[in-house]
């Protein structure tokens, strides 16, 4: 076979303590593989190659979607196409199982968990062929040079890295206000979307609060019923219909008086920054006004203030002035 | 970078050319006789009940068998450990119980074609990305190249081989096909009958969007994808 992987020791825990104990003795040296689409193209690219990997995939506390009074709890294991056909996430928030049906393919929504999806690396394609970048632990980025094909990479916020997040649930889970249950050695600890996606000011070789080296693993998604049945929006750019990740994508919950007055509203944008990035410029200008065609022009206006585009990805800043107004005209319907 | 020099016509005094590889080959031609008298051959040398599939199976398989052995007896440190040996494992494909050594590191795709010489099963990109090697398991479909044998133990399996019914029949998708012109090059077709097969038995009677929807996850270099629709379209409420 021309993509054989490297030889490496599978293990398949029962419990979520049996993985905990793997994960701590082993650490760097384990790959936790929840769908395993992803991790399996690292290996045949062999850009990775750990020792051991880990299978969760027989942990039963890492699965289903449950209502748990204030918040709904997702496992982490739960594939995307369970998110996008549950009746529960439908009702509460729509733009989570829309974003769900959006991802990849059927096949790979089949497999593909919602852990998997929020945890896995950026699509930069040096670094995912193993160019010795900032990300990979070297001195220099491929990505922004003057020849360099950067089309997908970072509008804002690029520190030495120009990489972007590639997750289509992400900016939905911020602006839901989700916070994440992160196991290590089997202590349970609850992080903040807005904490729990870490850019490279933070830490440059990884993308969340989930550590490999200190075996890390992510357990359950919460999300609390602030905005629950609130009005929500999500959309995704991307060069192809199915398979492909978003050149820009938007996820917006809203809050509207019966007068089309809008009350409250958080909006957010993926593959633009190396975190989702909420527009926190937008938001404050339509708070308080009624959607209008006046407001759309200065939404287009206000939503990429202070982008930096790189040589080929200029495109990206009136596509995501274009979803920010689409997103919040949506209100007016 | 040195090298683009070579399509200059100027010829780049001064300027490093990389070794040609070719340099280390002689230019004499490989082989300069074969034994016996190719011409003369009796045409016989093919049994003439032999259909064209059997025998290409049978070239694929000793080239396996060729290939296989280099990887048991090379003297890799990796192989020989005990944590990455192939162990004995059942899997249910098709309704058939195989029992077969596998490796942890050995995909569904490379099971289904190579230990188990189903070769309905394509493999596209082996990477999840084109759809060629999609089989249903549990139900769902999923990509076979992606997948690792290990972790569908206890799954119930199907292959394209196990789509038309024990008789002989189409399954009225694989009829549609037919009917509809579906297949060009017909590379994609096994992965597309899956595709459509699950989504027929989760739901009988799709719009065509939803039928777009389930047969995104194939690709189709021809460009036949109109063609597989209406496939689809033509064997629904036949299921």
């Amino acid at each position: 076979m021309t993509d054989m992987m490297h030889a490496f020791e599978l293990v398949q825990p029962q419990t979520l303590d049996e993985a905990s104990d793997l994960l701590k003795k082993h650490k760097g040296d384990a790959w936790v593989i929840a769908g395993g689409y992803d991790s399996l193209d690292w290996f045949k690219d062999r850009v990775m190659r750990p020792e051991m990997v880990v299978d969760i995939t027989q942990i039963s506390e890492l699965y289903g979607i449950s209502d748990q009074g204030d918040h709904l709890a997702i496992g982490a294991m739960t594939t995307l196409t369970e998110i996008a056909e549950s009746a529960l996430i439908r009702e509460a928030f729509p733009a989570l199982a829309t974003a769900a049906s959006r991802i990849a393919s059927p096949q790979i929504r089949n497999v593909g968990t919602i852990g998997g999806n929020i945890c896995q690396d950026t699509r930069c394609s040096y670094y995912r062929d193993g160019f010795p970048c900032y990300r990979a632990g070297g001195n220099t980025c491929y990505a922004n040079t003057p020849t360099a094909m950067n089309r997908e990479h970072t509008l804002f916020e690029a520190k030495r890295c120009v990489a972007v997040t590639p997750s289509d649930a992400a900016p939905v889970l911020s602006v839901l206000d989700a916070e994440m249950v992160i196991s290590r050695a089997g202590k349970l600890r609850t992080v903040k979307a807005a904490d729990f996606f870490v850019g490279p000011e933070i830490d440059i070789e990884r993308m969340t609060a989930v550590e490999r080296d200190k075996g890390d693993l992510l357990v359950q998604i919460k999300i609390p019923k602030t905005w629950a049945g609130s009005k929500q929006y999500f959309e995704k750019a991307a060069d192809r219909q199915a398979w492909d990740f978003a050149l820009v994508n938007v996820a917006m919950a809203a809050k509207v008086a019966p007068d089309g007055t809008i009350e409250k509203l958080q909006i957010a944008c993926g593959a633009v920054q190396c975190t989702p990035r909420r527009l926190s410029n937008v938001e404050d200008l339509v708070v308080g006004e009624k959607p209008s065609e006046d407001l759309g022009v200065l939404i287009e206006r206000v939503a990429s203030q202070g982008a930096k585009p790189l040589n080929y990805n200029h495109f990206k800043i009136p596509l995501l002035g274009k979803l920010a107004r689409r997103a919040v005209r949506s209100l007016s319907a | 970078m040195s090298w683009e020099v070579r399509n200059a016509t100027s010829g780049g005094v001064g300027m490093m050319l990389p070794p040609d590889p070719a340099d280390d080959y002689s230019t004499e031609p490989a082989t300069r006789e074969i034994a016996g008298n190719i011409l003369g051959e009796p045409e016989s040398w093919r049994l003439p009940e032999m259909s064209r599939r059997a025998f290409l199976r049978g070239v694929v398989c000793s080239g396996v068998v060729i290939a296989s052995s280099g990887y048991l007896f090379s003297s890799s440190k990796a192989q020989a450990s005990p944590r990455h040996a192939e162990k004995l494992i059942t899997l249910n494909i098709n309704g058939k119980v195989h029992r077969l050594d596998v490796a942890p590191n050995e995909t569904l795709a490379h099971t289904i074609r190579y230990k188990l010489g189903m070769t309905g099963t394509k493999v596209g990109c082996n990477r999840a990305e084109c759809g060629a090697c999609t089989v249903i398991i549990d139900g769902q479909t999923e990509y076979s190249c992606s997948t690792l044998t290990m972790r569908v133990q206890n799954k119930q399996i199907r292959t394209i081989e196990g789509i038309a019914s024990a008789t002989g029949g189409l399954h009225p998708v694989q009829q549609g096909f037919i009917d509809e012109l579906g297949p060009q090059c017909g590379f994609c077709t096994p992965g597309q009958v899956m595709s459509a097969v699950a989504l027929l038995e989760k739901n009988p009677n799709p719009t065509v969007d939803e039928v777009r929807y389930a047969l995104s996850g194939n690709l189709c270099r021809c460009g036949a994808y109109d063609h597989y629709l209406k496939g689809v379209m033509r064997a629904v409420g036949r299921v």
